[in-house]
C-alpha cells in the first residue's frame, strides 16, 4: 500500500528525516513513535504530500507520489492533523462535507447521492451526526477533533494518516477513536498514525516504528518495540516493562526520579498485638506478592493484618464478612493483605535474619491441624475442613526484582517444608510427614529501597536469609502452638 | 437603513437571497430617483425600459438626460465598485484566514494609487486616453504592485505561505503610501484633487466608466464565485486544504489575481472607498454563515446596495455640496464594525 525508500527530508535546510525506508501493508494499523524533535511529524508531512522529500520516493500503491494531481491523492490519502481550526463559523455538517471536495467533479461541482451518504456515514461513525447543525466554535476541543475524523473519513481514503489524533481527548474517546481505526483497518483501511502515548500505540497497533534523530530506531511489532533498552535509548528515560492484564501487549510505566528516601526497616517494633489480631503498618506502603483472604496478589500494601478466628468460624462467606471484620478494625481494603488463622495470636513467632546487604523480618503463625503431605494421592481437598494454617510473612529490606519475588516465595515454602519435617508433623490422613495444610498463606513483602535483590534463591544473600528466619519462626511457633495443645 | 432592512432573521439561504435582491434594486431606484429634482419610479421605470429594451418614452428629455446619462450610470458605478470591493474583501478573509483583511491588504489600492497621484501630480495625458488616462494607468499599476508583490513573496519563500504574502503586502503599502505622502507634499494646486480621488468618488464618471469596470468586475467576480469550494477548504489553513485535494499553490494565486484586479480596477475609476470590503462581508457572515458559496454572492450584491446608498447619501446630506464617498462609508461602517465585534464579544462570553 505505502513504500518508502531512502526518504530523506525536511523544513529549511537541515534534514529533520534521513533515510528512511519501510512499508506499510493495507489493512495495517501502524504506529510511529519517537521523541519531540525525531522526525515523527515530518516523515507523516512527507508521505500526506505535504513537505517534498529532498530524496527518497515514496510509492502509494505502487505509484510515486509526486505523479498524483493533488484531487487523486486526496481520494486516496486522508489526514487528520493534530489541529485544525477556522476563524470561521463553520456548521459541522459543512465541515465534513468539504472531505467531498476531492470526489466533486465537473463544472458545477454538484453535490451527488453518494456525497450524502458518504458524509452521513462518516458523521455516524464518529458519533457527530448528533451535533450536525451546530458551529464548530461551540464544540469541546474532543468533539471538534472527530468533526476532523469525520472529514477524513468523508474522503473515503484507502489511506488514513493521523498526527497524534488522541491528543485531545478524554479517555473513552481514545479508545472509542482507536477502536474505530481498528474495526476500519478490519474493513481494509490502511491506516498510519503518529503516538504519544506508548501504551496506547502498543495496545492497537499491529506494528511500530519508532524515530530517534530522523532515522528509524527499531521497526516492528509491539513486543520489539517496547523493551525498556530501547525506550531508555530513544527517549533518555527510565521506564520499566509490564504485561498488560488482559492483553498479550506489553505496557510501559514512567519512573519518577526518586529523591533521596529513608532507609526503612521492618522489624519486631513494628509489631502490634491486639487480642484477636497481630497487625504491621509499616510507614511506607511495601510491594507485595500474597495470597490471603483479602489484598491478594501483586500490590503496594501498607497494612498486614493476621487475624484469629474461632475453630468453628463458618467458611461459607468468608470473604464478605472478612471484609466488613477488617473494615471495622480501620483498615483499608485497598491497602491491606488480610490473613486469618486459628493460632492464637499469642503463639505467633518472628525472626529477624541480615545477611549482607539485605536483611529480612518473617512473621508465621503456624497450625497443623490440617497438615497435608502434598505428595500423597488424594481423592477431594474440601473435606474436614477444620481451621489449623501456616500463615508466614516475609518482610524484605531491599530493592526487589520481580524474579526475586518469585524465588523468595520458593525459598519461604523449602524452609517451611523441612520445618515441619524437622518437627515431625504429620499428615493424619496418610500418616506421612506433612508438607503444610490445606490452607497456608504467605506474603513476600519488600520495602524497595536499600540494595538491589536481583535474585532470592536458596544460596543468594536474601534467600539464605529468608531461608533461615522462616525455619526459625515456623518452628518456633509450631513449638508454642504444641506447648499450648500440651497445656489443654 | 441597511441595517434594518437585512437584520431580520433569514431563516434560509433563499430568503437571503431575496433579501439582498430587494435591497439592491430598492437602494439603485432610490438612488436614481432622489436628487435636486425629484424623480418618481414610474418615471424611472419608463427611462429604463426604454433604454433596455426600445419602449417608447414620453417623458421630457432634460429628466431623460438626468437619469440616463448622470444619475443611473453613478448608481450602477456605485455598484460595481461596492460589489468587486465587497467580493474581494470576503474573498480575502477567507484566503487569509483572517477576519481582519480587506481588499486593500496586499497593497493593490496604494499601487492604484500611486498611478492615479502620479497621473494627477505630473498632469500627464496619454494621446487616445485623454480623460481614461488616470484610471488606465491606476489598473496597470494595481495589476503591477499585485505581480511585484507574488514575486517578491515568492523570492522570499517557494511556498509562499500567506504570512509571507500578507508581510510583503504590507511592505509595499507603506513603501508606496510614502511615495503618495511625498508627492501631497511637494503638490500645489493639485493637492485638493489630488486628496479627492484618495478620497473616493463616483461622481461625474458616466458610461465610459461603467464599460471600464465592467470587464474585470465580470471576470474578477466569476473567477472567485468559481473558487468558493477551495475558499472554504482553505480557511481551514493551507495544509488542510492540501490534504482535501485542493491544489493550493495555483488556487490560492488565481483568489489572489482575481480579489486583486477586482480591487485595483475599483480603485482606478474610484479612489480609496474604505470599509465596504471589511464591513460587508462580516456582516453577511454573521447572517448566513461563513459557506464561501452563499457568502460570496450575497456579499457582492449587498455591498452593491450598501455602496450607492453611500453615495446617495454622499451627494446628498450637505447638497449642493458632495462629501467623498469614502467618508460616508467610514462613518458609517467604523460604527458597525465596533457593533458587531461588540456582539460577537457578548454571544462570545455566553457560548
Amino acid at each position: 500500500m505505502l513504500q518508502v525508500n531512502e526518504l530523506s527530508g525536511g523544513y529549511g535546510s537541515g534534514l529533520i528525516v534521513r533515510g528512511v525506508s519501510f512499508s506499510v501493508k493495507k489493512g495495517e494499523l501502524f504506529g510511529i513513535l519517537g521523541p519531540n524533535g525525531s522526525g515523527k511529524t515530518t516523515l507523516l508531512n512527507m508521505i500526506s504530500g505535504l513537505t517534498k522529500p529532498e530524496s527518497g520516493t515514496i510509492f502509494v500503491k505502487e505509484k510515486q507520489i509526486s505523479t498524483y494531481t493533488p484531487k487523486e491523492l486526496a481520494r486516496v490519502v486522508a489526514v487528520l492533523p493534530q489541529m485544525t481550526s477556522s476563524q470561521f463559523a463553520y456548521t459541522v455538517k459543512e465541515t465534513v462535507s468539504l472531505g467531498r471536495y476531492a470526489h466533486q467533479t465537473g463544472f458545477f461541482k454538484s453535490w451527488t447521492d453518494k456525497d450524502e451518504t458518504a458524509v452521513q456515514e462518516a458523521m455516524n461513525q464518529t458519533g457527530t451526526s448528533s451535533f450536525a447543525e451546530k458551529p464548530l466554535s461551540a464544540l469541546s476541543g474532543g468533539e471538534r477533533q472527530r468533526v476532523f475524523l469525520a472529514q477524513a473519513l468523508a474522503q473515503e481514503p484507502e489511506i488514513l494518516l493521523l498526527d497524534e489524533p488522541t491528543n485531545h481527548l478524554d479517555l473513552s474517546y481514545q479508545k472509542e477513536l482507536l477502536d474505530l481505526l481498528k474495526k476500519m483497518t478490519a474493513d481494509g483501511l490502511t491506516v498510519i498514525s503518529i503516538f504519544h502515548d506508548l501504551n496506547l500505540s502498543s495496545l492497537y497497533c499491529d506494528r511500530l516504528l519508532l524515530m530517534d534523530k530522523g532515522q528509524i530506531h527499531t521497526i516492528g511489532q509491539p513486543a520489539d518495540i517496547m523493551i525498556e533498552q530501547h525506550i531508555h535509548d530513544v527517549y533518555d528515560t527510565d521506564v520499566q516493562k509490564q504485561p498488560h492484564p488482559e492483553v498479550p501487549k506489553p505496557q510501559m510505566s514512567l519512573l519518577p526520579e526518586m529523591s533521596l528516601q529513608a532507609e526503612v526497616d521492618i522489624n519486631e517494633d513494628l509489631i502490634e498485638r491486639h487480642s484477636d489480631y497481630i497487625a504491621i503498618r509499616p510507614p511506607v506502603p511495601l510491594k507485595s506478592l500474597s495470597s490471603g483472604v483479602i489484598g491478594a496478589g501483586w500490590g503496594w500494601r501498607s497494612a498486614f493484618v493476621n487475624r484469629h478466628v474461632d475453630k468453628n468460624y463458618n467458611m461459607d462467606n468468608f470473604e464478605e464478612e472478612a471484609a466488613a471484620y477488617f473494615l471495622k478494625n480501620g483498615f483499608d481494603l485497598h491497602e491491606t493483605v488480610g490473613m486469618m488463622t486459628a493460632v492464637k495470636i499469642e503463639d505467633a513467632a518472628w525472626r529477624k535474619e541480615a545477611q549482607e546487604d539485605v536483611s529480612v523480618f518473617v512473621v508465621a503463625t503456624a497450625g497443623v491441624g490440617n497438615a497435608v503431605d502434598v505428595t500423597q494421592p488424594r481423592s477431594s481437598w474440601k473435606e474436614n475442613l477444620t481451621p489449623g494454617t501456616i500463615n508466614i510473612w516475609v518482610f524484605a529490606n531491599g530493592k526487589l526484582s520481580e524474579e526475586a519475588f518469585v524465588q523468595g516465595l520458593m525459598t519461604a515454602t523449602e524452609a517451611k517444608v523441612k520445618a515441619l519435617a524437622d518437627a515431625g508433623v504429620q499428615d493424619p490422613e496418610t500418616g506421612t510427614i506433612a508438607t503444610g495444610t490445606s490452607t497456608d498463606s504467605m506474603l513476600i513483602a519488600a520495602t524497595q529501597r536499600g540494595a538491589y535483590q536481583q535474585f532470592a534463591g536458596s544460596i543468594t544473600p536474601l534467600g539464605i536469609a529468608i531461608g533461615r528466619a522462616v525455619y526459625e519462626s515456623v518452628t518456633e511457633s509450631l513449638q508454642k502452638t504444641a506447648r499450648r495443645k500440651g497445656l489443654l | 437603513m441597511r441595517k434594518r432592512s437585512t437584520r431580520t432573521f433569514l431563516p434560509n439561504k433563499k430568503t437571503a437571497y431575496a433579501f439582498a435582491l430587494v435591497f439592491l434594486f430598492a437602494a439603485g431606484f432610490i438612488g436614481t430617483a432622489v436628487g435636486t429634482i425629484h424623480v418618481p419610479f414610474s418615471h424611472i421605470a419608463a427611462i429604463l425600459a426604454h433604454h433596455l429594451f426600445g419602449m417608447s418614452l414620453d417623458l421630457d428629455a432634460s429628466i431623460d438626460n438626468i437619469v440616463w446619462k448622470i444619475r443611473f450610470p453613478r448608481v450602477v458605478l456605485a455598484g460595481l465598485i461596492g460589489a468587486s470591493l465587497a467580493i474581494a474583501g470576503a474573498a480575502f478573509q477567507g484566503l487569509l484566514r483572517n477576519p481582519l483583511a480587506d481588499p486593500y491588504t496586499l497593497g493593490v489600492s496604494s499601487g492604484a494609487s500611486v498611478g492615479a497621484v502620479l497621473v494627477l501630480f505630473f498632469h500627464v495625458s496619454i494621446p487616445f486616453l485623454d480623460g481614461f488616462t488616470l484610471p488606465i494607468i491606476s489598473v496597470a499599476a494595481a495589476i503591477l504592485t499585485i505581480f511585484c508583490v507574488l514575486l517578491f513573496a515568492q523570492t522570499i519563500e517557494r511556498s509562499m505561505k500567506l504570512e509571507t504574502i500578507i508581510l510583503t503586502g504590507i511592505i509595499f503599502s507603506s513603501f508606496l503610501g510614502s511615495f503618495i505622502s511625498l508627492m501631497i507634499a511637494l503638490t500645489g494646486e493639485e493637492l485638493r484633487q489630488i486628496i479627492n480621488w484618495l478620497l473616493g468618488s463616483v461622481s461625474m464618471r458616466g458610461w465610459p466608466y461603467v464599460q471600464l469596470m465592467t470587464p474585470f468586475f465580470i471576470a474578477g467576480a466569476l473567477m472567485l464565485l468559481y473558487m468558493a469550494p477551495e475558499l472554504n477548504a482553505m480557511s481551514f489553513g493551507e495544509e488542510k486544504a492540501k490534504h482535501l485535494g485542493v491544489n493550493v499553490q495555483r488556487k490560492k494565486m488565481m483568489v489572489l489575481i482575481a480579489g486583486s484586479v477586482l480591487t485595483g480596477a475599483a480603485v482606478a475609476v474610484s479612489g480609496t472607498i474604505g470599509f465596504v470590503g471589511l464591513v460587508v462581508p462580516h456582516f453577511v457572515r454573521l447572517l448566513i454563515g461563513p459557506d464561501h458559496r452563499h457568502l460570496l454572492p450575497l456579499s457582492m450584491i449587498t455591498g452593491a446596495g450598501f455602496l450607492i446608498l453611500a453615495d446617495l447619501t454622499a451627494r446628498t446630506i450637505i447638497s449642493p455640496t458632495e462629501l467623498p464617498i469614502g467618508v460616508i462609508t467610514s462613518l458609517v461602517g467604523a460604527p458597525v464594525f465596533a457593533l458587531i465585534l461588540l456582539n460577537k464579544k457578548r454571544k462570545g462570553s455566553v457560548a
